[in-house]
């Protein structure tokens, strides 16, 4: 599993196929992962059902606010196999999320197991809830 | 959604992916063609893939985050089952999780019971069957009939 945290990249429309990669007239067709989005106090975990994907092969990019994960689809079938049913055609996951400026994009952690992906996107300290202690005026 | 492994292509189910593969390219649908999602929403878990080869049929199943352990694998009358139950500790309760001060933005894993069925080609051997699990999707081999391969036949003189 890889994360890049701020890696240079050109265009910063990646959640449009097209505008991220130019150079193919017709975008490669791509899963949306479903998943589940869960903020508390500390921060905002996502979770996303990634099947059939090795956690060597998830790229995880931070490009200012924009999120992306991707990955392709290996099933790891045998060569004489050709499929004849097919629910999924696209052998890629791909989606992109905005974040807010509070998370800490820096200290994103994130798990593969199983085809399920946790990232934990915690929030910089300074925007974590605290209580503000009210003193009695003297 | 009982996809037959019987028939080569030109059968009705070849046909029908035929059709939506030229709908979805007549619709020129360029943001997200062939969505999970869009899969999800019909209800089905976990997804299907079938692949036919001359030795054996190979079926995918796309269940990310369960235990191997708990997936029900079952053939009969040629009809391959595949149940369970699937928890992504969504369903535990509303308040015990979201009265800790959490917020759900998005609930768009699949949760509950399922239950899938294929029907198999009469030549499958189905005392055969091998299950494996790697991440997140489960692969049943189902062999052929040793009878119903395709073999060479010497010609003696």
């Amino acid at each position: 599993m890889q994360t890049q945290p701020n890696q240079a990249i050109t265009n910063p429309a990646a959640a449009n196929p097209v505008a991220a990669n130019p150079s193919a007239a017709r975008p490669e067709p791509t899963l949306m992962p479903p998943v589940d989005i869960v903020e508390d106090g500390n921060g905002i975990t996502v979770t996303a059902d990634l099947p059939g994907v090795d956690p060597d092969d998830l790229v995880i990019r931070v490009e200012g606010r924009s999120l992306t994960l991707e990955a392709p689809l290996r099933l790891g079938e045998a060569d004489a196999v050709s499929f004849v049913y097919s629910e999924v055609r696209a052998s890629r996951y791909r989606r992109s999320f905005e974040l807010s400026g509070e998370l800490d994009t820096g200290a994103i952690q994130a798990e593969l197991r199983d085809g399920v992906l946790k990232l934990r996107l915690p929030k910089s300290e300074r925007a974590k809830p605290r209580r503000i202690e009210v003193r009695a005026a003297q | 959604m009982y996809p037959s492994m019987l028939k080569g292509p030109g059968d009705l189910f070849a046909d029908f992916s035929r059709l939506q593969e030229r709908l979805d390219e007549l619709l020129g649908d360029i943001r997200e063609p062939s969505s999970i999602r869009a899969v999800a929403r019909q209800g089905a878990f976990p997804v299907l893939k079938v692949g036919s080869g001359q030795e054996a049929t190979e079926i995918y199943a796309f269940a990310p985050g369960l235990d191997p352990s708990a997936i029900d694998v079952s053939v009969e009358k040629g009809l391959l089952t595949i149940s369970g139950n699937r928890t992504t500790g969504a369903e535990d309760g509303k308040e015990s999780r979201e009265g800790k001060d959490e917020i759900a933005y998005a609930r768009e894993r699949f949760t509950g019971p399922f239950r899938r069925v294929v029907s198999l080609p009469e030549d499958a051997d189905t005392t055969k069957v091998e299950a494996s699990y790697r991440n997140g999707v489960l692969k049943l081999v189902v062999p052929r009939l040793e009878a119903a391969r395709p073999r060479q036949i010497a010609v003696n003189r």
